[in-house]
């Protein structure tokens, strides 16, 4: 399971994932990490057993917590299927399946990478919404 | 030799006994029923292809209003349209970006609106005169209120187009589409054993007068692309249809990162089996398609070499480039490029696409040359100073102010023991360095991240690589990373003020 961390000002300096994994032993995976002087958005995959056990420890610490289970939206009717998300995606959404592009929901860590790639803007992400140079956001 | 006419497949496709079949179906029929045998079996192959062909548009007849005007600049939807034809014919191109959207809505957008039923907003100007006396209008246009909507793409459906590759160290946004740094993808564009002129490539059928699948409709090929260069194996094609009878299924505007709008044309163009020659052309597989990874990492005319690979390769998802495999992925879309070999099959087993002659072969020598250019731009080692100070990594802080200062100049460039650049230092650095006090070395608070030119690049390049990464001086190097020049904003500047004082 991804979980998407958001950290706020006045725990950022904190060992967090440190202190959560030793409490619950569970094995996390930091997909991706950005922080900086304001927040910190922090996407790690954790086991599905851990995962109810992790999500509460990093809550109690202050951490608000998203379950990324469907990360990807990608509008059916822009999409022509050509492949232009397959190759730039760091953790491999994306595939062909008979030449049909398919996401394998689970694998996403919200970079964003293939929204600005995608060059029908037929994608889009649940949590933010990346801007385009000079130009609107892909609003939903 | 096995044979057939035209007019004995036409004959067939009205008596509804036609056999068709679509170029992905046709090797293995071949090498089946051998090239003669394929002849009896198949009249029609069906081929196809839906991608990105920026060279497309639309000419646009708004009939007369009144009192009358002769535009001489219209938008729609705020996207220029040419206005240099007579009074009311436009000519919208498909990469033209809108004013107020940029290169998220352009000319291709426009065309996808209409085709799709959209209103169109449109704003035009005249210069007034005795005939044409109005100055200015508004009004909104639907597809069917033009007089004519006639798509006219003047290069359309190359038999082959180079992939590309990205050896440089940032992510570059092009128009084959986003390229990761140090060889982290591979784009290419084409549909391999389905293309049109890679199914016919001595254009026995294909020419002057050749009715197609364009966009969903008919159209027509009018003769051979803008830079058609059959010898190279990069022919091209120049088409012509009415927008009217188009689809937003086979017509889909898009938008290419910091590149800007493009149209997805879809294209099928039937090609039938009328000797042996023609069957073992249409038997051409994916493995037979040879194109270039070039590197787009260097951005001049002649992109370098990185390997040739096959179709085959391109399309497995991975190919090897130095010893590693490299992900790959298309930007046009097999998808619908196998769509519309189906629809148009469908369309002559139906009897609603009879095969035409053509009015005139298209030109077996074709031209691709690079452009004259009678003016000479200046070079890197032309403008940068050769006056310039390197430092090594391990120079004190103190030391390194004291040579700034020498010097007056405002960027120090930091070598390896090699005389390789590694780094570079501002004057900014080193007065937050001795402010904040307690560093030791240059190497400390150097910039590992350095942006550098080469001697032999034009001076838009580098001026451009200051530009894209907000900084103001440049180490140049030469092939072994040496330091031997330096090229500033400063000297920019002073070259434009020449320019502009002549």
């Amino acid at each position: 399971m991804k979980l998407m961390l958001h950290v706020a000002p006045k725990i950022v300096r904190q060992p967090l994932i440190s202190s959560v994994i030793i409490e619950t032993s569970a094995l996390i995976n930091i997909e991706r990490a950005s922080i900086d002087a304001v927040s910190g958005e922090i996407v790690i995959e954790v086991s599905p057993d851990k995962c109810q056990e992790v999500r509460e420890a990093f809550e109690r610490r202050g951490v608000q917590v998203l379950m990324l289970e469907m990360p990807v939206i990608r509008d059916e009717e822009e999409c022509v299927h050509c492949g232009a998300c397959v190759s730039i995606c760091p953790t491999g959404t994306f595939r062909f399946e008979d030449w049909a592009v398919v996401a394998d929901s689970g694998k996403c860590i919200q970079c964003g990478a293939c929204v600005v790639a995608c060059p029908h803007r037929a994608l889009r992400l649940i949590l933010k919404q990346p801007q385009m140079d000079g130009a609107t956001t892909i609003g939903p | 030799m096995e044979e057939k006419s035209l007019v004995e497949i036409n004959e067939r496709i009205r008596d509804g006994s036609v056999k068709v079949v679509t170029a992905e179906e046709m090797p293995d029929l071949v090498d089946e029923l051998g090239p003669a045998g394929a002849v009896r079996e198949v009249d029609v192959v069906t081929t196809g292809t839906f991608g990105a062909m920026c060279s497309s548009g639309v000419f646009l007849n708004l009939g007369h209003s009144d009192p009358p005007i002769k535009i001489s600049r219209a938008y729609l939807n705020q996207v220029e349209a040419y206005g240099g034809i007579a009074a009311v014919d436009l000519f919208l191109g498909a990469t033209q970006p809108s004013l107020d959207r940029g290169a998220e809505y352009g000319g291709a957008h426009v065309i996808e609106d209409l085709v799709a039923g959209k209103h169109i907003e449109v704003d035009a100007e005249g210069p007034g005169t005795d005939c044409y006396p109005r100055l200015d209008l508004e009004t909104s246009l639907r597809l069917d209120d033009f007089n004519q909507a006639t798509m006219v793409n003047p290069r359309n459906a190359y038999q082959n187009y180079n992939a590309a590759i990205n050896s440089s160290e940032r992510t570059l946004h092009t128009y084959m589409g986003t390229l990761l740094p140090r060889n982290g993808n591979v784009h290419y564009s084409g549909a391999g054993i389905l293309n049109p002129i890679c199914n016919d490539p001595e254009f026995e059928y294909i020419g002057m007068g050749t009715r197609i699948f364009l966009g969903g409709g008919q159209g027509y090929i009018i003769g051979s692309g803008t830079q058609h260069d059959p010898k190279s194996g990069f022919s091209t094609l120049m088409v012509t249809g009415d927008l009217k009878g188009m689809s937003p299924d086979y017509l889909r505007a898009a938008t290419f990162h910091r590149y800007g709008p493009t149209l997805y044309v879809g294209i099928g163009v039937p090609i039938p089996m009328l000797n042996e020659r023609m069957a073992r052309n249409a038997a051409i597989r994916d493995e037979d398609i040879i194109t270039s990874i070039v590197d787009y990492g260097v951005p001049r005319r002649s992109r370098p070499l990185v390997r040739q690979v096959s179709y085959k390769e391109l399309k497995s998802g991975l190919v090897e480039i130095d010893g590693r495999d490299v992900k790959t992925s298309p930007l046009s879309s097999y998808h619908h490029a196998r769509m519309i070999s189906k629809a148009l099959k469908a369309s002559i087993e139906a009897g609603e696409f009879p095969l035409t002659a053509q009015a005139a072969p298209l030109p077996r020598i074709g031209s691709c040359r690079p452009m004259k250019q009678t003016k000479e731009y200046p070079m890197v080692s032309d403008v940068m100073s050769r006056d310039v100070l390197t430092v090594r990594e391990d120079m004190g802080i103190e030391a390194a102010a004291k040579a700034i200062v020498k010097g007056s100049f405002d960027h120090l460039p930091i070598v390896n023991d090699r005389g390789r650049l590694i780094g570079i230092v501002t004057s900014w650095d080193i007065s937050k360095a001795v402010a904040m006090g307690g560093i030791a070395k240059v190497s400390e608070i150097m910039s590992k991240h350095v942006y550098s030119a080469r001697l032999d690049e034009p001076i838009e390049l580098a001026a451009r690589t200051l530009d894209t990464h907000s900084i103001s001086a440049l180490p140049v190097v030469d092939k072994e990373c040496q330091v031997i020049g330096m090229i500033t904003s400063n000297h920019l500047s002073r070259l434009f003020a020449r320019r502009r004082s002549h």
